[in-house]
């Protein structure tokens, strides 16, 4: 089969299936395990009938030239009630097995998806800096949708289809092996056709999949764009740009689904031809008077080859079922494939054992741990002697040579040190990939760092337990995020056990309380879409209240590029300093005039800090601080 | 809405029609098969020569083939029609977009329309394949399988007349019962994704908040609902298989013994054991179409919405017409606002825009300052009539905009928009957006007077620089002297800038300036800006406040005359660095 390795080569590796049923197994022990005995039952029940079938023929066969019903009504209704009994099991495992199905496909799904989802929480921040979101988005929606497709219907129809394969053929030998090897032949020559047909429709399923993604991703370049398209007059542009890319679907959805429509009547009339075969050697075996080679030791006659040919139907569509999911197959198997390569990425790794402590103050100034909330914070560090220390959380963060690599070999921070004692200011200034963002993403060990130390509070941090180190740690960045939800809710985000009350004036704090008040519905406005519905000031004091409500000592500040109006920006910039009282803060300026007043401002520039000093000394430096700030270098 | 949608069918038309004829041969050879073989089952067993199995057998076999080749073809030309269907409508609805004026823009979100060319076309695709294959089919099968039941098996096919309406009724239940919970199911599940998106997209703020197992509870919450209503959607939904089964069943059981009764009480004259057989194969084909009929019926209920959707995009008419004959030459730059009032939406009560009235010179270069929600953008967007005026006119060149062809006037009426965009391709691919014959000359020129071709000179690939979608690999002061340097290279006798140099330093925004004073001193010029550094030295600043024009005039002036003005000069210039570069 030519092509047929290429077509090979994109299906999900070996492995996955098993996985795949190996998870759901996990999620279901019980569940699943009773609907494939009901699987199995109603499969092998509804295969069955075709022998009594037989039987019941034979009767009529024996008896139909008399015309006495009385002596065969007794055999007929001993058939009948076998056969009664069996659709009864049949029916009642059908449903069994159908109504199972719906809860162990659905529940598989949403376990999936909260496992991907806890999985995801977990990742470090690098994962999402070094992977399109759109692309973290297909395995919500895509992925998991084919394997809604695969897991309801096409895994149970497999197995029917096995079964009744199975069981049809074992009655088939049990009948005439002559027959059964007649069938066998066809079966042959349908498998080597599905394997062909499928082989390219799958190609062209998983190229047409590929092709759906990239139009996906044109027309968001496009819908994004559109006004500057008008803007332009460039529709005709856009139109021959998208022409392309929409006749590159047409194609691979078009010979996908050709392959795909073919399959069936191509096995359909196969079907039918072995049908005629088994009928012309049944017969002339029949008229030969062949020994009869079977299973029962039955002679060959017109009541055993009848029933064949209705068996011989119904293996062929068996045949026909599975070859009919086999791009559901191939199509769920791609989309585990990818689910699973999700599950194994790496989570964030914590090796902190220092933790964050509520504590209080006895009288000789030393600190001890206690349960209650009571404003005094502690770094509790246990030492192998097993003793344990308690250090007041304060806020002094230290950088002693730091080297760091985004990607190993090409170092981005070259031997930063720096220190913030508590409650200070430090700025960094610098053009675009100077590296001032990457200094802040340290801090909190959103990435770990190469070589050198950064203390916070005279301890490592990578002695720091992630989440606690965090929590010392408020952070505005530069976008900002907000969450569906009300407005109270999205500030109580800082922190969970806020009051209402601790919510509002925070918000006061930030200088979002008025406009907060103007709103529809106050601070129970419901912010959607990213907070769709607000100015990106008002988004701005959001995110400044969040930070204020979790009261950290230590702030980061990103500040915004985009323009604000004069107005709203000394509103935002007057919550920020308000926010600044008293905390060590780290600032990423993107304007000059917000940094005057820090302790120390840091110019960077290509990992380096090549100037650091107050606002007057750099400007008496006259470096690249002075030719910033008098706008004869651009500042970004 | 089926009217709408039939139009982009065009093309494939014949593929459309011949489809369902194929098909329909197919069916009528697929049902004939089984009565050939109920007959070849009777000669058999009256004992038959071999010559009359051959001679079956070739009929047969001739059929099969004739079958094949037909069935063959149907799900050739029903591929090629649906997915040229398909391809007709993503193509209908992306060029009707590109018609679309900026308030028809307005109305649908990017997401909303990207799912609509996508997953929404996808899900009608599907459902036009089924209508005009499956669907056919199966009505088909069940008249030919009934007759010929009739033809067959005689009173014994009364037993269809028994099951089939109450496999129907069944099915009608189901489908009636499960398409409202799918079809609330769909937007619970729209929902949870977009709740994906926004983690995804916040994932700093949720690390840096330690929020990971606040997120998780959320979203196991949200999951567990989806899975609720899913999972009895498609409970109800189950009941389909067992139920036709139970239809089958009752039909063999019917067939074994009153068939039997009558053919032995009859000796094989009212009914023959091979008519008996062919009987069961019958009451199982008809119960199968049955089966696919009501698949198909779930589909095209569930693909309803988005056909809906599709026909919303579709029959949107844009709210901007070109006129015939359109003037396609403005005479100057001279723009004239005359008791212009403008609303986005006819039915808001909020005027963007009230009572302006403005006259403007050609060559002058006029400043706009503003609070955000003031409108400034409103009002320079009516001059290139991205908007219509709701009262009044709007002038360019002495004749009023909607009298101009729409492309004529858009090429001499240029706007850096604020929201702007730099799209996938080199940076001479998108500069000659501007003028798609602009020589590499004019580029580098159109580049030397919006201050971008010191940078680009440094790239290593140069004008052949490849930009990332929405250019995210410059930073923001360059793409917005990329995108001034675009609306340069139309040669506009009008150039707008909304708030473009925002990011771009003090020092290259007064040099773009003074490059506009001295290589273009004849296109009018209007500049949008938050530092009055940035219009200061314009012929007239317009100070605009709640949809009005509050003051008017140049900098001196305006410092004299304007409370407001003066403010905003101050707090400005207490600190940065703005006076210093002056």
């Amino acid at each position: 089969m030519p092509n047929n390795t290429t077509a090979r080569g994109r299906r999900a590796p070996k492995g996955v299936l098993g996985r795949l049923i190996r998870t759901v197994f996990q999620f279901y022990p019980v569940l699943l395990p009773v609907a494939l005995v009901c699987i199995l039952i109603n499969a092998v029940v509804s295969s069955m009938p075709s022998v009594f079938m037989q039987n019941a023929i034979a009767v009529v066969e024996e008896t139909f030239e008399t015309g006495d019903w009385s002596s065969a009504s007794g055999p007929i209704f001993r058939l009948l009630t076998i056969l009664i009994t069996l659709y009864i099991i049949s029916l009642i495992a059908g449903i069994c097995y159908t109504q199972l199905m719906a809860i162990i496909t659905q529940g598989t799904l949403a376990k999936m998806r909260e496992k991907m989802f806890d999985h995801m929480q977990d990742l470090p921040i690098r994962y999402f800096d070094t992977h399109n979101h759109g692309d973290i988005m297909s395995f919500y929606t895509n992925d998991i949708d084919t394997l809604r497709q695969m897991i309801s219907q096409s895994l149970p129809q497999l197995m029917i289809s096995g079964v009744t394969l199975l069981s049809v053929f074992c009655i088939m030998i049990y009948y005439s092996i002559w027959l059964a090897l007649v069938v066998i032949g066809g079966v042959v020559i349908m498998t080597f056709v599905t394997r062909y047909v499928s082989g390219h429709s799958s190609r062209y399923f998983l190229r047409q999949q590929m092709a759906i993604a990239r139009t996906e991703g044109f027309m968001e370049e496009m819908m994004n764009g559109q006004k500057v398209i008008k803007v332009f007059c460039h529709e005709d542009g856009a139109k021959a740009d998208f022409d392309k890319v929409n006749d590159e679907l047409f194609e691979n959805s078009e010979k996908a689904n050709r392959y795909a429509n073919i399959l069936m009547p191509l096995l359909g009339n196969i079907g039918n031809v072995m049908y005629v075969v088994v009928a012309l050697v049944g017969g002339s075996l029949l008229l030969a008077g062949a020994p009869n080679l079977s299973l029962s030791g039955m002679a060959l006659s017109i009541s055993i080859v009848v029933p064949f040919l209705n068996m011989t139907k119904q293996f062929a569509g068996a045949i026909g079922q599975v070859s009919n999911q086999i791009n559901m197959i191939v199509m769920g198997l791609a989309g585990a494939n990818r689910i699973f390569s999700l599950l194994d990425e790496e989570p964030e790794k914590d090796e902190g054992y220092v933790t964050l402590v509520n504590a209080k103050e006895l009288e000789d100034g030393s600190l001890e741990e206690c349960s209650e909330r009571t404003n005094v914070w502690a770094w509790k560090h246990p030492h192998h002697d097993g003793t344990v220390t308690y250090t007041r959380l304060q806020g002094d963060v230290r950088f002693f040579d730091v080297d760091f690599a985004y990607v190993p070999g090409k170092t981005v921070l070259h031997n930063v040190t720096l220190y913030a004692k508590p409650g200070q200011k430090v700025a960094f200034v610098g053009s675009t990939g100077a590296g001032k963002t990457t200094i802040t993403n340290l801090i909190n060990r959103f990435y770990d760092i190469a070589d050198g130390k950064i203390r916070y509070d005279g301890i490592n941090i990578n002695k720091i337990k992630k989440d606690d180190l965090r929590r010392s740690l408020g952070i505005v960045l530069q976008e900002t995020n907000l969450f569906t939800g009300t407005v109270m809710e999205n500030i109580r985000y800082g922190n969970l056990d806020a009051t209402d009350g601790e919510c509002m004036a925070a918000a006061k704090l930030a200088g979002a309380d008025d406009f907060i008040r103007r709103l529809p519905d106050g601070y129970d406005t419901m912010l959607t879409g990213n907070g769709a519905n607000l100015s990106q000031g008002q988004r701005q004091l959001l995110a400044i209240a969040r930070a204020a409500v979790a009261d950290p000592p230590v702030m980061i500040m990103d500040e915004a590029t985009s323009s604000i109006d004069t107005h709203t920006e000394a509103i935002v910039q007057r919550g920020m300093d308000a926010l600044m009282m008293g905390r060590t803060t780290f600032v990423i300026a993107h304007r000059l005039s917000t940094v005057q007043n820090s302790d120390a401002i840091m110019v960077l520039d290509h990992g380096r800090i090549i100037e650091r000093g107050t606002h007057d000394d750099l400007i008496k430096l006259n470096g690249t601080y002075y030719q910033l700030y008098t706008g004869a270098l651009e500042l970004d | 809405m089926i009217k709408v949608l039939a139009r982009s069918i065009r093309e494939y038309k014949k593929a459309s029609i011949l489809t369902p004829l194929l098909v329909t041969v197919e069916v009528i050879l697929e049902c004939l098969i089984p009565f050939v073989i109920a007959n070849l089952v009777n000669q058999m067993q009256a004992g038959c020569s071999m010559d009359v199995i051959i001679k079956y057998g070739v009929a047969l076999i001739a059929m099969s083939i004739i079958s094949l080749i037909f069935g063959g073809a149907a799900g050739a030309t029903c591929a090629t029609a649906s997915a040229g269907f398909a391809r007709n409508l993503r193509k209908d609805m992306f060029y009707k977009i590109q018609d679309y004026s900026f308030e028809n823009i307005d109305k649908f979100s990017v997401s909303s329309l990207v799912t609509r060319l996508t997953t929404d076309i996808t899900n009608v695709h599907m459902a036009f394949m089924m209508i005009i294959r499956v669907a056919i089919r199966c009505p088909l099968m069940l008249i030919f399988s009934f007759s010929m039941g009739f033809i067959m098996g005689g009173r014994l096919a009364m037993i269809f007349l028994v099951t089939i309406p109450l496999l129907a009724i069944g099915l009608f239940l189901v489908i009636r019962a499960a398409t409202p919970l799918f079809r609330r199911v769909f937007r619970k599940y729209d929902a949870l994704n977009d709740s994906v998106q926004e983690n995804v997209q916040a994932m700093r703020v949720v690390k840096s908040y330690v929020r990971e197992n606040y997120e998780k509870k959320k979203f196991k919450a949200a999951a567990e609902d989806v899975q609720k209503d899913f999972t009895r959607a498609e409970r109800i939904m189950a009941i389909n298989s067992p139920m036709m089964q139970f239809c089958v069943y009752a039909g063999m059981v019917f067939v074994m013994s009153y068939g039997s009764y009558t053919v032995i009480t009859s000796r094989g004259l009212d009914l023959n054991v091979g008519q008996m057989s062919s009987m069961l194969t019958y009451s199982f084909q008809i119960l199968m179409s049955l089966m696919m009929v009501s698949m198909v019926f779930v589909m095209i209920t569930m693909s309803l919405e988005s056909a809906e959707r599709i026909v919303e995009v579709l029959s949107e008419e844009s709210t901007l017409q070109s006129p015939e004959n359109g003037l396609t030459q403005v005479k100057d730059g001279s723009i004239d606002f005359d008791n212009v009032s403008f609303k986005y939406s006819k039915k808001s009560d909020r005027k963007a825009l009230a009572d302006i009235n403005l006259h403007i010179k050609s060559g002058e270069v006029i400043g706009i300052l503003g609070d955000t929600g003031s409108s400034k953008s409103s009002l320079i967007q009516l001059i290139p009539r991205l908007y219509d005026v709701s009262e009044g006119s709007v002038k360019v060149g002495g004749s009023d905009v909607r009298e101009y062809d729409l492309e004529s006037l858009r090429n001499q009426v240029a706007v850096v928009l604020q929201k702007n965009v730099l799209f996938s391709g080199t940076i001479k691919d998108n500069l000659r957006w501007g003028n798609p014959n602009a020589t590499d000359e004019e580029i580098q020129e159109a580049c030397h007077l919006s201050q971008a071709d010191e940078f680009i000179q440094q790239f290593p690939d140069k004008y052949d620089t490849w930009i990332e979608q929405g250019g995210s690999n410059v930073s923001g002061g360059q793409k917005q002297r990329l995108c001034i340097a675009r609306a340069l290279l139309k040669k506009p006798k009008i150039l707008i800038l909304d708030d473009s140099t925002s990011a771009v330093d003090t020092r290259t925004d007064a040099l773009i300036r003074k490059g506009f004073r001295e290589f273009i001193p004849e296109t009018t010029k209007i500049i949008i800006a938050q530092r009055i550094a940035s219009v200061q030295d314009a012929d007239r600043i317009i100070l605009m406040e709640g949809g009005r024009i509050s003051a008017i005039g140049s900098h001196d002036e305006l410092m004299k005359s304007s409370a407001v003005y003066r403010d905003i000069y101050t707090s400005q210039n207490r600190v940065g660095g703005d006076k210093n570069a002056q």
